[in-house]
């Protein structure tokens, strides 16, 4: 019932909301560097992508999990959990071992989260709300409360070191986007999480076994929080059980920013990316402009209410087209 | 002046376009006081834009509307209701967790601060029973049946004291006795003056209640004639402007040996005791009233519930089907009722839809998708049921209802299905498309496969099915055979057994 100019109107406005993050993403740099002659230099542009690496994977883990309609809020307590246990086991294990470790236990712990999702039908709120404080509490325990060094000095090296000029960590990140873009695109576990969030009860009414999506996105949300806890113990060379603090709500932050639904079945790798981007230049060059830290969380959240209602349809027409058909 | 005045409402010369596409083409409608006018066509025809203008939720471009003989511009869905005319949508606008009176009273609670509730749930009952039905007012929306909502949505729009009533294939949700129920709803309200604009797919009904039937086609009139003077077969030629030969394909099948059979099922008191046999070829029919357990044992065969007991046999062998994965291993498929909330992924596009159900066909070992094989079987599938979409990467969204269901269907015919399910396969699609869904229920009957064909409406059973169960209160009350086909018969079964 549409012709085509109309159809080209709306697609200008869908494109528009499609790529508001990276619209935004780039109106930020631009403003930034205008702002401040220290913002567009390589110092501290890489020392940012650096900082954003454990934000980033971690918002790729959230966006998973939110594509399914969960969320997970244990993300934050996984990277003390795994920071500290990256210095406690590197005082009798080797790294390889040390490593597997690590991630197996936050395996297993996304395991468990998501098998009270998927098949104890447990709200995903409730269930990694549980979560945070149990490995919160498990840090705490390990680590008895005191920051313990991390003593091996590949993994110093790794977090701090550059190769062709940018960070290591950084070229660990850029793959790990790639992957799930591609993870995301091109595999059935990515379309099928995506399924999943859209209409469970279509998905399993096709004979397809929608738990092992859901139980899935948990233990790859956990896993990546680990890495992340990994590369923040690496970097100051300390494991500690408060690392991580309130980083779940960055990363849901940056996945909404990302134009992402929370109620699941929408949203795009690359759009958490830059919102994971928006976040972070947000905050440094409110550092760079020396704005105190209370001012700078109160337009963090301006700043997110704006991208999302950008990308929020307008009510009213859009509600009666939908209910046409 | 004079022959004005004997029609309630007047629409001449409307036009409206949405970009460039004419939606309605100078048409002009009118409707007499205490008259059941229908409007038909097929999906895309118009009337659904038609009756959008004139209930107030879309604005003409041209062409004016009197009501009483007075000129109005209708502005706002609200200004429709206070010129009396009030709609009834296909897709009810219900709040699930709020009580059925409130929701009757919605618009007018919002005025008052202090509710008595006696009172509210008294004035509520009194609304439902005037027009026929029992009703606990007290009681959560969301708990009721699809049809008692269709129920309390027209209560809704009676409380307003309207004179002019929009209804919206108001019978795609009810069996035919609830149908029995409405009509007799619209023949009091005709008899208090009330006009009644009745738009439907099921053109029995149109014989049953209608005074004056207008067919659409591509917005524009095809026609305006009293019932009394008109065949279906006309109605079709008007409404698809072609001949529809037989709305009911004949199929040529040599119907072999038993291809399921179903022991002992049981689910506590939803269903008990049903044992069926099907044979490949066979198109098995399954009537009942909506609630009569016809839902939850297809479901229960297919592994998406639990049951209590009974066994499921595959070509004589027994399978055990706990899951849907299992069920669609051992090539059982369901078509489930409701297309959109249980057969279309939204968020997917028409091929990935499509390729959902057997994914391996279009991925290599490591799990990932081959796009240019998912094209393939898809723009191969949906030329084969004749799918209308720009491309296979169109959204499942913009697709018209029959369109969607031939999407749901195609899924199975992705895969090597020999027993297919279908539930209520036609609800909501118009003539053109119900006759190419009875051609798909065909083939795959010709290539030997098992179809189960669930509906309410008997017609199209009586046309499709080799052999009829009759359900009823979660039991088989009989079987008929194709020469005992007739409404009576089945009636009779349904009834029986109380």
């Amino acid at each position: 019932m549409k012709n085509s100019s109309m159809k080209k109107s709306i697609n200008w406005l869908s494109l528009f909301k499609e790529n508001i993050t990276v619209i935004v993403m780039l109106i930020l740099f631009v403003v930034s560097s205008l702002l401040s002659e220290n913002f567009l230099t390589s110092q501290n542009i890489f020392n940012l992508l650096r900082q954003l690496t454990p934000p980033t994977l971690i918002a790729m883990g959230m966006l998973f999990v939110i594509l399914t309609g969960g969320i997970d809020l244990s993300v934050g307590s996984v990277v003390a959990m795994a920071s500290v246990f990256t210095a406690h086991l590197l005082r009798t294990q080797h790294l390889i071992v040390t490593l597997f470790l690590v991630l197996l236990a936050a395996a297993a712990f996304g395991a468990f989260n998501g098998y009270l999702v998927a098949k104890r039908r447990l709200a995903p709120f409730v269930v990694t709300l549980a979560g945070m404080t149990i490995a919160r509490g498990i840090a705490f325990i390990v680590s008895r409360g005191m920051p313990e060094r991390v003593r091996n000095q590949f993994l110093l090296d790794f977090a701090n070191n550059n190769f062709l000029g940018i960070p290591l960590i950084v070229w660990f990140a850029l793959v790990v986007v790639v992957i799930l873009v591609l993870i995301h695109k091109f595999t059935v576990f990515g379309r099928f999480v995506q399924a999943v969030g859209s209409n469970e009860t279509a998905v399993k009414l096709s004979g397809i076994n929608s738990n092992i999506y859901k139980i899935g996105v948990y233990v790859l949300s956990s896993v990546l929080a680990a890495i992340g806890g990994i590369i923040i113990a690496s970097r100051v060379g300390m494991g500690s059980p408060l690392a991580g603090e309130a980083m779940e709500l960055s990363a849901i932050a940056a996945v909404v920013i990302g134009g992402a639904s929370l109620s699941g079945g929408r949203g795009r790798v690359i759009n958490t990316l830059m919102g994971v981007w928006v976040l972070g230049m947000i905050g440094n060059i409110m550092n760079l402009l020396n704005v105190p830290s209370y001012p700078q969380q109160v337009f963090q959240g301006i700043i997110i209410i704006i991208a999302v209602l950008l990308q929020s349809d307008r009510k009213g027409k859009d509600i009666q087209s939908s209910s046409n058909r | 002046m004079n022959s004005e005045r004997e029609y309630r409402i007047e629409m001449k010369a409307m036009s409206k376009s949405f970009g460039g596409i004419h939606a309605l083409k100078n048409v002009s409608f009118s409707v007499k006081p205490g008259e059941i006018h229908c409007l038909v066509g097929e999906n895309g025809a118009g009337k659904s834009t038609l009756m959008k203008i004139l209930s107030g939720a879309y604005r003409m471009d041209s062409g004016s509307i009197k009501v009483d003989g007075e000129d109005v511009k209708i502005t706002s869905p609200l200004h429709a209701i206070q010129l009396g005319i009030g709609i009834v949508y296909q897709e009810f606008e219900l709040a699930d967790e709020l009580s059925v009176a409130e929701n009757i009273f919605l618009e007018s609670l919002r005025k008052k601060s202090i509710i008595n509730w006696k009172k509210l749930y008294a004035d509520a009952d009194e609304i439902v029973r005037e027009i026929g039905f029992e009703i606990d007012t007290s009681i959560r929306t969301g708990s009721l049946s699809v049809a008692y909502k269709q129920i309390v949505e027209i209560s809704k729009v009676i409380s307003k004291n309207i004179k002019i009533l929009i209804l919206d294939e108001p019978t795609a949700v009810l069996n035919d006795k609830e149908a029995e129920v409405l009509f007799g709803l619209l023949r009091r309200l005709r008899e208090r003056d009330v006009s009644i604009i009745y738009i439907s797919h099921r053109l029995e009904e149109v014989f049953k209640i209608g005074d004056t039937i207008t067919t659409l086609r591509d917005g524009e009139i095809t026609g305006v004639n009293p019932v009394k003077e008109m065949t279906i077969e006309r109605i079709i030629e008007l409404m698809i402007g072609r001949k529809l030969a037989d709305i009911y394909p004949k199929r040529d099948v040599v119907i072999g040996e038993e291809g399921l059979r179903v022991e002992g099922f049981s689910n506590g008191n939803v269903y008990q005791d049903i044992s069926f046999t099907a044979r490949k070829g066979e198109v098995l029919g399954i009537s009942g009233l909506v609630g009569s357990g016809r839902t939850e044992v297809a479901r229960a065969i297919f592994g998406a519930d639990r049951r209590r007991s009974g066994n499921v046999y595959l070509d004589g062998k027994m399978v055990n089907l706990n899951s849907t994965v299992k069920a669609v291993r051992s090539s059982v498929a369901l078509i489930p009722e409701n297309r959109k909330e249980q057969g279309l992924v939204p968020d997917l596009n028409i091929k990935q839809n499509i390729t959902i159900t057997d994914m391996g066909k279009v991925t290599n070992s490591f799990g990932v998708i081959s796009d240019k094989k998912e094209v393939s079987i898809a723009t191969k599938l949906a030329g084969m049921l004749k799918i209308k979409a720009e491309s296979v990467e169109t959204s499942v969204f913009s697709l018209s209802g029959g369109n969607q269901q031939k999407v749901v269907i195609s899924k199975w015919f992705n895969t090597e299905a020999k027993v297919i399910i279908m539930d209520e396969p036609t609800r909501g699609v118009d003539v053109g498309a119900k006759s190419e869904i009875y051609r798909l229920i065909n083939e795959l009957a010709a290539e030997g496969n098992v179809v189960i064909f669930i509906s309410s409406e008997m017609m199209e059973l009586m046309g499709m099915c080799d052999r009829l169960l009759v359900m009823s209160e979660g039991r088989i009350k009989g079987e008929l055979s194709k020469e005992k086909f007739s409404e009576k018969n089945i009636m009779q079964l349904i009834l029986g057994g109380q």
